[in-house]
């Protein structure tokens, strides 16, 4: 393959793998004035001393291109692995107290971790995203698929498959919403990348309540706007199979929605949280007491049925905020009528 | 002794992730020393010895702070020898982006912040491009997507070395970077090996203190940008 690759036009290469233009440009060479030379000649006809300017060889050059190759094939058939369940067996509380029992956290279930501020919720979290082999503080362990991941499957960066969002994080590149999105799908060497930059940027409109344009700069994105579109960004874009989720509830998003629509993407669901609206949207929720798991509670039916009066309840405080926010006056009187409580 | 030399922009993080990877070395009862390469001055010095490491400090002042690196090289490695440090890891900020303090058959880290921005891995030379092992920090902070743009953008420029994901604060990921430490193999001397990139040229008169502007004072190695682009280029020739 490599020889065939070697003789082939620039133009021809850029037909088969429109991404390759990528490579290219990190050697600043414009694919498109040597679009009819073939890959071999690139390196004598810019020169040796060009690719010495560029801090390479035409040796590296050519080989970096094939090891580009290999690893783009790679991200974008995803390495075919997905992750069906994982499981955290018990490490110890502050007390040094082991925890009672494992907890199986499986494909398209939300999971909720509920606990006082302190407690050690973001410990469980971090145990996760690290996948914890008794070398945390809390001793856990994480198994994925049922085993014990190596080394490699813990802490390359190829291949990740957890993704984190969180209240500290936010957007730091100097892009429009649509130029921000096109990068990301670039980068994920997705086909069609018009259609799915207009699902996600469609779906953050309908989760952030307050609607932005597609070139509104990310970094000018209010709270709200901006945990909407990362939310709707790792659920279509992102490769990552577990979701960790760090305290959103006052972002000013739809919770539930976002929620349905990261386990309709067919992903573990993990969420550190105090609302009640969050925490009873979730199939199941871990009770975190004094660094350890103490509880691990299913939803119960009667508790699902409040649900619905919860969001009645939510859904109502949003609109008042809302008429806060455009200075009307607020009626308030109807309030717990229109709730039935 | 195995020596590591850890490079990167400034504040990226790199002294951070060295404090936090030694924490973990040190589990393993290894014994770790640090020499900071830097230009005017290190306050890092004082975080090292919080921490019990031992630390030497060499500011290159009126040099090159890289090829003061590579002149220096040699005698950190036998303090190292001396003072029997099962590691020597260096840490010097790649302050042109241009230099690289990497060496052949020595573990060579860069450590580059995902707040740096998009289109810095394309900015840094073979510091980063020559890296066998690529930290990304401050994860943390930034977006997931991000995260995987960056992560791509610096594939691009190094596609042979190990991409990690450390979180300096955390520590998050240092445990895995102690375990490639560990894998790398013991040299003796440094005397006969070789850089694994030339270092920029400088060479003109005002690397010898001159302070004057003007042809007359130019003397030596230069180079001119050409400003009118084509037009002058043609005039020229």
């Amino acid at each position: 393959m490599r020889t065939d690759l070697l003789h082939m036009t620039i133009n021809e290469l850029r037909k088969m793998m429109p991404w390759i233009e990528d490579y290219f440009s990190a050697f600043a060479i414009d694919s498109v004035q040597f679009g009819n030379k073939k890959l071999e000649e690139l390196g004598s006809i810019l020169g040796e001393d060009y690719f010495i300017e560029m801090e390479s060889s035409s040796f590296a050059f050519i080989d970096g291109f094939f090891l580009f190759i290999e690893q783009a094939r790679a991200l974008q058939q995803g390495n075919g692995f997905t992750v069906e369940s994982l499981t955290v067996l018990p490490g110890r509380n502050k007390n040094e107290e082991k925890e009672a029992f494992s907890v199986e956290l499986k494909k398209g279930e939300v999971t909720a971790i509920v606990g006082p501020t302190g407690s050690g919720k973001s410990r469980l979290l971090a145990d996760i995203e690290s996948l914890a082999q008794d070398d945390t503080p809390t001793g856990r362990k994480i198994l994925v698929n049922g085993r014990a991941p190596d080394d490699e499957e813990r802490f390359s960066t190829e291949g990740r498959f957890i993704a984190q969002l969180s209240q500290n994080m936010n957007f730091v590149m100097d892009l429009s919403v649509e130029e921000f999105l096109t990068l990301h799908a670039e980068s994920r060497m997705v086909d069609e990348i018009s259609h799915v930059v207009q699902k996600i940027y469609d779906t953050a409109n309908i989760l952030a309540g307050e609607p932005f344009s597609r070139e509104t700069p990310v970094t000018e994105l209010s709270g709200g706007q901006s945990r909407a579109l990362m939310i709707a960004d790792t659920a279509l874009l992102s490769p990552a199979s577990v979701v960790l989720i760090d305290e959103i509830e006052n972002a000013g998003v739809d919770k539930v929605r976002s929620l349905e629509l990261l386990v309709s993407n067919n992903k573990i669901v993990l969420i550190s949280t105090h609302d009640p609206l969050l925490a009873l949207s979730a199939d199941q929720r871990l009770v975190i007491q004094n660094g350890g798991i103490s509880k691990l509670l299913r939803t119960t039916l009667d508790e699902k049925k409040y649900l619905k009066s919860l969001e009645k309840i939510d859904r109502k405080l949003t609109h008042l905020r809302n008429q806060l926010r455009r200075g009307e006056e607020i009626d308030i009187s109807d309030f717990p009528v229109q709730l039935n409580l | 002794m195995r020596l590591v030399t850890v490079a990167g922009p400034p504040s990226s993080g790199k002294t951070s992730i060295i404090i936090k990877t030694i924490e973990e070395l040190r589990q393993k009862s290894f014994s770790i020393g640090v020499v900071k390469f830097d230009c005017l001055s290190a306050q890092d010095e004082e975080l090292y010895s919080a921490h019990n490491i031992p630390i030497k400090t060499g500011l290159s002042r009126g040099l090159c702070p890289d090829h003061f690196f590579v002149s220096n090289i040699e005698e950190a490695l036998r303090w190292a020898k001396e003072r029997n440090f099962d590691f020597l890891i260096t840490e010097s900020a790649g302050l042109c982006n241009r230099c690289s303090p990497h060496i052949k058959n020595v573990l060579a880290i860069c450590v580059i912040d995902n707040l740096s921005g998009v289109n810095t891995p394309k900015k840094i030379g073979p510091m980063l491009k020559l890296a066998d092992i690529v930290i990304i920090t401050k994860g943390d902070i930034v977006s997931q997507a991000e995260r995987e743009v960056f992560a791509y953008r610096v594939r691009q420029v190094n596609p042979r070395g190990m991409i990690i994901q450390i979180n300096g604060v955390t520590g998050q990921g240092s445990f895995y970077l102690a375990k490639l430490m560990e894998k790398t193999s013991i040299i003796e001397t440094l005397q006969g090996a070789t850089l694994r990139f030339t270092m920029p040229g400088a060479l003109c008169s005002y690397c010898l203190g001159e302070r004057k502007i003007g042809d007359d004072k130019q003397i030596g190695v230069s180079k001119l940008v050409n400003f009118r682009g084509e037009e002058q280029a043609k005039g020229e020739e």
